[in-house]
């Protein structure tokens, strides 16, 4: 029993008291007149939001559902495509010398570019909203994935490629018993941060791009100045990237040594 | 006698920014078959590159080495190596890790059935049977070391290279593998050639203690025959004069005639 209290007082007490000072703190704001609303009051606005958040009336007004849905589907391909790429590419580059050399000065420069950046190169070459996004998300997460698979294989123990010589493993036994294992939580690592990376770039890609999709819900509720539904969807993708970030987590875990 | 593993004029030197640094030079050395040979010197004398260059990890600059009258031209399963830190891959099981090298080995000429025997006769060897299906994490230091034993025996090697197989050990585990090792060597009648830093080993399990000066280039100064009768126990020893007089020999030729300049 006081084992019970013991715990309780140590993992739920501490964040249910900053929870409790955070809604305070945004009533008191709201209370300070102006146009935000308070902590209640999106409270009752995302009850009524999510009693129906699947109903499709225009191409331009549908549920918050149908928008949460389109934006994991533009991350999830743009995600899926630049790890296709990247893993393999990081692979190679981790392996052989005269590759790393030959990439290195390109990807430290284009590294540090905004993803938005990227956005009218897409328009132009796709013609379209929808890829110029998955472009964006396509561009911003490719590079953690390169940079850290590398990294795993470059790290990888002397040791164990030693073992490798003494027992005269092929190149695929190489890769499939010893590479690809020692390199899977630098992988995971790299994974993790690209889909953080893709998931903070797509709202701010889809304001410019529009279609349906959380990031053009925002301007468009902006645009009606319905700030609670802005402000639910500051908390819908703040939530969603925090469970894609445990998912990967849990992943992880399973893969540690 | 045929020469199991001869070695002739082995000269070692590595490139390095200040220029070439010899690390052995004239090693000359003959190996018979069933012998069990040790490595003994300072650290940084070159004992673990002799090793290496057996086992074909290095090449030599200079000189010819052998391996059952063919040229060592690179790492073989004709020569099982121990590693000091037990080289497991932590994500296979202790089956699975000796089951790689017996797979590497046997794989085109036996059935899966007589493949699994191989390894769980390995590790039945070294004592390990209930563990096979442990990872390495979940095993202790000395249980590593064991299955590091078994991985390099399962692929019944011409020669078993150990590089300071105990050195990462406590004394009373040492003391137990030694004896395992002493056990398990009469059993496959193994060649070995191992390279240790600690006098007693030495004298407990060699036929010849290859006794090594200090480097750079260094070479064999002294080789010593351990001509105590098998099998050996380390009790009986304990009160042995001649044991005590290889012993001394031994300490003679590292404190005395190769004594360390203080560093």
């Amino acid at each position: 029993m006081i084992r019970i209290k013991k715990h309780l007082a140590e993992h739920w007490v501490p964040p249910l008291i900053g929870i409790a000072l955070f809604l305070f703190l945004w009533s008191l704001l709201a209370q300070g007149g102006g146009a935000l609303p308070g902590p209640l009051k999106t409270w009752d606005s995302a009850v009524v939001l999510f009693s129906d958040p699947f109903y499709q009336k225009t191409p331009n007004d549908q549920g918050i559902g149908w928008n949460i849905l389109y934006s994991l589907g533009r991350v999830g391909i743009g995600f899926g495509l630049a790890a296709l790429i990247g893993i393999p590419l990081g692979f190679m580059i981790g392996r052989f010398g005269f590759l790393d050399k030959m990439t290195s000065p390109i990807v430290s420069m284009l590294r540090p570019v905004s993803p938005l950046a990227w956005l009218p190169i897409g328009l132009l070459v796709f013609k379209a909203a929808d890829p110029a996004a998955i472009w964006v998300i396509f561009i911003s997460s490719i590079w953690p994935m390169i940079i850290n698979t590398a990294m795993g294989v470059r790290q990888l123990p002397q040791d164990y490629l030693n073992v490798a010589r003494v027992l005269n493993l092929s190149e695929w036994k190489i890769f499939t018993k010893i590479l690809f294992p020692a390199t899977l939580p630098y992988m995971l690592t790299g994974i993790r941060l690209a889909i953080g990376t893709a998931w903070l770039v797509i709202v701010a890609a889809e304001m410019l791009t529009g279609g349906v999709g959380i990031g053009f819900w925002v301007w468009d509720e902006w645009n009606n100045l319905n700030v609670e539904h802005i402000i639910i969807a500051i908390f819908v993708v703040g939530i969603i990237g925090l469970l894609l970030e445990m998912m990967l987590v849990q992943i992880a875990k399973r893969f540690s040594y | 006698m045929k020469k199991y593993v001869q070695i002739e004029n082995v000269q070692m030197s590595f490139e390095t920014k200040q220029g070439t640094f010899v690390a052995l030079k004239d090693i000359d050395l003959k190996i018979d078959p069933g012998e069990f040979i040790t490595l003994i010197g300072h650290s940084g004398c070159g004992k673990s590159t002799l090793l290496n260059l057996i086992a074909g990890l290095l090449m030599p600059t200079d000189g010819i080495m052998l391996c059952a009258d063919r040229e060592i031209a690179g790492p073989g399963p004709d020569r099982g190596v121990v590693f000091q830190n037990h080289s497991l891959l932590p994500w296979l099981t202790c089956f699975e890790n000796v089951h790689l090298a017996v797979e590497r080995v046997f794989g085109n000429t036996e059935s899966k059935a007589q493949l699994a025997q191989r390894t769980q006769e390995a590790l039945a060897l070294v004592h390990l049977s209930h563990a096979e299906h442990k990872y390495p994490h979940e095993i202790s230091g000395g249980m590593k070391q064991r299955v590091g034993i078994a991985r390099a025996l399962s692929m019944q090697p011409k020669v078993l290279l150990m590089d300071e197989p105990f050195g990462a050990l406590d004394a009373l585990t040492r003391a137990h593998l030694q004896d395992e090792l002493m056990k398990i060597v009469a059993a496959t009648k193994s060649t070995v050639v191992m390279v240790t830093h600690d006098v007693d080993e030495a004298v407990l399990l060699s036929d010849r203690i290859v006794m090594m000066t200090n480097g750079p280039a260094a070479t064999i100064g002294e080789i010593l025959t351990v001509d105590l009768p098998k099998p050996r126990n380390r009790l009986a020893l304990a009160n042995d004069a001649h044991y005590h007089s290889l012993r001394g020999a031994v300490l003679e030729f590292l404190y005395q005639k190769q004594a360390k300049k203080a560093a």
